[in-house]
């Protein structure tokens, strides 16, 4: 039968965060680019929470953003409401999170999308990947047509073989109702794919109007907000934001959970799936953590032209009745109505040891990865991938060199070394504790660290660059120019001190050693530094920032040092280590599993030893 | 390439002769020249040409630990293409250790075993078809040091470094929680108890560290083993040598199952002394396992005590012990002199020299405790000639983990410092991380997915 066929350069399998970041960085690059999706009403759907950042996720997303990116000035431009979280931690982990509208978050998505140039977008249900001596050729549809293409990027979310269930309901499809892939996973599987069955869930939606936000406390936004985009004005973002709101569960809400564990299917058995330990379900919680008399109840809006509230931490896959009784035992939560019901989801997703650290496929050549279909949870972890597997594969079509961001320059690197590196038993989150060398990875500085890579592979602007480079030039004239500028104690700089709430001089010093008192900042002493030149407000930041933290930030570089050292030596592909002798039975095996890139990577592979790694040193020095 | 400079004792740890501290790395001479003190005083041996030999002494601060000859090689021409320096000390073990602690001290980091090698070779000093035996040879001192380092810690040491390393990790999961979920987990106000927390594992490390100096951290001494066939009186000897009743001693072959290890002290010299199962061909499975026990045993031994029954005939079980000495330091003893003596220590003897063996052989009787003395005075002998020597490894050992000790203190007083600076909290895990894994270098255990762990399951965290 004659069956539509066409041809492309990249084809892109879903447009969640992931495959949109995916699919636009190949669009931009100048790549004859499809994306296919389900439903085109849910490109970029926040099926779950609705917002985007936190801990170390704003990181990632400032991350995305420095590459060129779009989730960040996506964000940017649909926020209702935008915290910085930790501002009284060290600038290591400050980490902005904003409410999103989500409707308008998906629509803005779809516009940016639809008028990319380069850019097919496709509605239809990828089956097949079409596979020809160990390279991926291109993808069929549910219809039969074939499109051909040099790469493919899988981006499929929780939709593979997906299951929604809550009680002994069980929905045969995606998220949020949405048709679910069924026929994928097969083939993924005839090529030799390693697919894993994972585990996440949502609360459920309530009603505003039949919620009383008296007995809750407001949480309100910064009032000064941060954009999360470096190309964003934050003075057009200063806009009028809506609340969350606070509540508590409490005993009666426990016991609820308590008497009805055996018609969960978490706990009756039905769920075959891994779920996250960091995202557990209240039932989750009130059971691993007995001794809690209450749980914090996040009540947050999903947008402006609707009344759904999500019920941030009471995720639940609960019987439809129990979630009405659990859900009207938290004050202020009497009298709600449920929107749509809490639910857990159960999909297919791959085992990314899979997985190179440029996110192609070791066994498929031209097939990337990218999102939750990689084994993580979490919009922003989706989108970090996304935009590596987009942009690997587009040099490799342009036949340039991949990008593979390390773990000493991102926490991109870190989720990913992470995913390929370790074992994966639970969708995978990203955390500020992940990153050994936080103190570097900022997300004040994500531009500095990764600008200048977005513009060599073509993502970022030429102004966007320069910018950059004269940024650190500043930086570093004016961290060198205050270490030389010397305080003397006369009466002047005493009363400024005491001013500041700070101990006055015994003898001279400089204006760096006054910066590190910790109650001090740059900005409190411009008075005692005439010379000062006029700098931009970002620039001052990481001034600040440098001189404050000099002794720590030095010490990390050093430790960077040393973990380049091993990152730097290369190790071939498709190796057999049984060739080793002197290697470990456990090391062979894991080595020969994991196919690490350098000695670094296989470092970090569990069951290598530190004199495996002397044996691979020296067993590759001799080649 | 490798940068930073390490240290070992690059000649064997013998109470006799001459004994080599060899230092290797970018920081070689800095190091020297802190230590260093020539006779006029005046002489910086980084000023000095390469391969010259200097006379001078060792010092720590004023201390004066040795007189010394030191020769400097500079990079590329020494055995790690390196700069490299060695210091030739008056044997002995504990002078040895001390100046290797002296350079550790001033900057130095302990050699891991084989590194010399290894660095020769990765700098090309070493010709590449040698591969695969420079990798047999650290492999086999990995084992050997892996064998001894963690092996050898005493029991009570192990279980303390394991509860101050689950006491950091739960801090750091608690801050970690605590920053990766703000909105749940407060810690507002946790520096001075955290404070209070690390001053009292600081207290903990510096009784180790203090006790480590007395060579209790490590079950330092001679490696001693008793074997025999069975029911030759190794039990009774065991609990004459430590002067009280420890094995079981009955009448039946083979009552001593397990290995039993106990210290003893003979005027100054430390035995471990190991009394094992007796060597016998049995199909008793418990047995047969203590009998492959105190065969390994044996192999590792410094010293082996071979008692013989002298009131009963050689057997089988005798001539398989035979076999194994080949190679050992032993001494024999012929128990149950007070019973009618069927071997002589000249039958023995020759029994001896017939397999090419020539060692003392003092008779004893453990149950009337005769010939106790002559036993004590041989072994004392032995020692001071030099036969039997400490295990090589051991006091490098010690220098190691008292570096990692050392290391996780230092780690804790920054914690200590960055909450005396009101630094915020995400710093204190910094440096609480660097103890962590310094005190899981001591018990040979790494970081791996530890943290993860504990957050998770500790603390309650989640949308």
């Amino acid at each position: 039968m004659p069956c539509l066929n066409e041809n492309y350069d990249v084809c892109i399998v879903g447009a969640g965060h992931a495959g949109c970041e995916a699919a636009l960085a190949c669009a931009r690059l100048g790549l004859d680019t499809i994306v296919f999706t389900v439903s085109v009403e849910s490109i970029a759907l926040m099926p779950c929470n609705p917002n985007i950042g936190g801990s170390s996720k704003g990181h990632l997303v400032r991350e995305v953003d420095a590459l060129g990116g779009q989730m960040g000035i996506n964000i940017d431009k649909t926020f209702i409401q935008s915290k910085m979280l930790n501002v009284s931690k060290g600038p290591a982990v400050h980490s902005l999170r904003a409410q999103a509208d989500k409707a308008e978050y998906s629509r803005n998505m779809r516009i940016t999308l639809e008028n990319t140039e380069h850019l097919t977008l496709r509605q239809a249900e990828v089956t097949e990947l079409i596979v020809e001596d160990g390279t991926a050729k291109g993808v069929k549809t549910f219809s039969g047509a074939a499109y051909y293409s040099k790469a493919v990027v899988l981006c499929t979310g929780t939709y593979l073989k997906a299951r929604c269930l809550y009680g002994d309901v069980v929905n045969y499809t995606g998220p949020n109702g949405l048709q679910s892939a069924n026929s994928l996973s097969q083939s993924l599987r005839e090529n030799g794919i390693e697919i894993f069955r994972f585990k996440t869930g949502t609360p459920a939606r309530i009603d505003k109007r039949s919620i009383d936000f008296t007995k809750m406390q407001e949480q309100k936004g910064d009032e000064r907000v941060v954009p999360f985009s470096f190309t964003t004005n934050s003075e057009d973002i200063q806009i009028e934001q809506v609340s969350c709101w606070l509540t508590y569960t409490n005993k009666e809400t426990h016991e609820i959970i308590k008497e009805n564990l055996d018609r969960s299917p978490l706990y009756s058995g039905m769920i075959e799936g891994t779920g996250p330990r960091y995202c557990p379900s209240i039932e989750d919680k009130v059971v691993k953590f007995a001794d809690k008399e209450r749980h914090q109840v996040f009540i947050e809006p999903e947008g402006l032209y609707t009344n759904e509230m999500y019920v941030g931490g009471m995720s639940s896959s609960l019987p439809e009745d129990v979630q009405y009784r659990m859900y009207r035992s938290v004050p202020g939560l009497e009298n709600a109505k449920i929107v749509r019901n809490a639910y857990a989801i159960e999909y297919d997703c791959i085992n990314p040891r899979q997985l190179y650290p440029t996110l192609e496929f070791k066994k498929v050549k031209g097939l990337f990865s990218g999102g939750q279909f990689n084994g993580s949870s979490g919009y922003e972890e989706a989108a970090a991938q996304g935009i590596i597997a987009g942009i690997n594969a587009a040099m490799m079509v342009l036949g340039k060199e991949p990008l593979v961001p390390d773990r000493s320059e991102s926490y991109i690197g870190v989720l990913i070394d992470d995913l390929v590196t370790k074992e994966n038993h639970e969708p995978y989150r990203m955390m500020t504790s992940r990153a050994e060398y936080r103190l570097l990875l900022r997300q004040d500085n994500a531009d500095l660290r990764l600008s200048k890579k977005g513009y060599h592979i073509g993502l970022i602007s030429k102004e966007r660059y320069e910018w950059v480079v004269k940024k650190e030039k500043l930086i570093a004239q004016e961290v060198e120019r205050i270490e030389h500028v010397k305080i003397g104690a006369n009466a002047a700089v005493q009363k400024l001190l005491t001013e500041c709430g700070s101990a006055p001089l015994k003898t001279g010093t400089t204006l760096a050693e006054l910066i590190r008192r910790p109650e001090l900042q740059y900005e409190d002493l411009a008075e005692l530094d005439p010379q000062r030149p006029e700098l931009a407000e970002d620039v001052i930041e990481q001034v600040n920032i440098h001189v404050k933290y000099d002794g720590y930030i030095k010490r990390q570089l050093k430790q960077v040092k040393e973990f380049k050292k091993l990152e730097n030596k290369k190790l071939p592909e498709n190796f057999d280590y049984n060739q080793i002798k002197s290697l470990r039975i456990e090391a062979k095996q894991k080595l020969n599993l994991y196919q690490p890139v350098n000695v670094g990577q296989a470092s970090r592979i569990s069951g290598v030893s530190p004199a495996d790694i002397s044996v691979l040193l020296i067993y590759f020095r001799g080649k | 390439m490798q940068e930073d400079t390490i240290a070992a004792i690059a000649t064997a740890m013998t109470n006799s002769g001459i004994g080599i501290v060899r230092i290797s790395g970018e920081e070689s001479f800095a190091i020297i020249d802190k230590i260093y003190k020539s006779k006029g005083g005046k002489k910086k041996l980084s000023q000095e040409p390469s391969h010259t030999i200097h006379y001078g002494y060792i010092c720590d601060g004023d201390k004066v630990i040795d007189e010394v000859m030191v020769a400097i090689m500079r990079s590329p021409k020494s055995y790690t293409m390196e700069d490299t320096v060695e210091i030739n000390c008056h044997g002995g073990t504990l002078v040895m250790k001390r100046i290797l602690e002296t350079v550790v001290h001033y900057g130095a980091r302990p050699a891991q075993p084989g590194e010399f090698t290894k660095r020769a070779f990765l700098n090309g000093r070493i010709d590449l078809s040698q591969a695969e035996s420079v990798i047999d040879i650290i492999n086999a001192k990995n084992d050997f040091a892996l064998e001894s380092s963690v092996h050898q810690l005493r029991g009570n040491v192990k279980e303390k470094v394991k509860s101050l390393r689950h006491r950091i990790i739960h801090e750091i999961a608690f801050i970690e929680s605590a920053l990766d979920d703000p909105e749940h987990i407060s810690i507002d106000g946790y520096g001075e108890e955290l404070d209070n927390k690390v001053t009292d594992i600081c207290d903990e490390i510096e009784f180790l560290l203090s006790v480590s100096e007395n060579g209790e951290l490590l079950k330092e001494g001679i490696r001693t083993v008793i074997v025999g066939k069975p029911n030759a009186g190794k039990s009774s000897l065991m609990n004459v040598l430590i002067g009280r009743e420890r094995a079981i001693v009955t009448d039946t072959p083979g009552t001593t199952r397990d290995v039993l290890e106990e210290q003893i002290n003979l005027d100054g010299i430390t035995l471990n002394i190991a009394d094992t199962a007796g060597i016998r061909k049995t199909e008793d499975m418990i047995e047969k396992i203590g009998v492959e026990k105190a065969k390994d045993y044996l192999i590792q031994a410094d010293l082996i005590i071979y008692v013989v029954d002298a009131s009963a005939s050689l057997d089988r079980n005798d001539k398989e012990i035979l076999e194994l000495l080949q190679g050992h330091k032993v001494l024999v003893l012929l128990n149950k002199t007070d019973l009618l003596q069927v071997i002589s220590e000249e039958d023995f003897r020759n029994v001896l020299s017939e397999r090419g063996l020539y060692l003392p052989i003092v008779s004893i009787s453990a149950k009337e405790e005769t010939g106790i003395k002559e036993l004590k005075n041989v072994i004392q002998n032995m020692f001071f000639k030099g036969e039997v020597t400490c295990n090589d490894q051991m006091c490098i050992t010690n220098v190691r983990q008292k570096a990692d000790l050392q290391s996780a203190l230092d780690s804790l007083f920054l914690v200590k410092k960055s909450i005396e600076n009101q630094m915020p909290e995400d710093f204190y895990s910094i440096d609480l991380m660097n103890a962590y894994e310094a005190l899981g270098s001591i018990i040979g255990e790494s970081v791996g997915e530890d943290l993860v762990n504990e957050i998770f399951s500790k603390f309650c965290m989640g949308k």
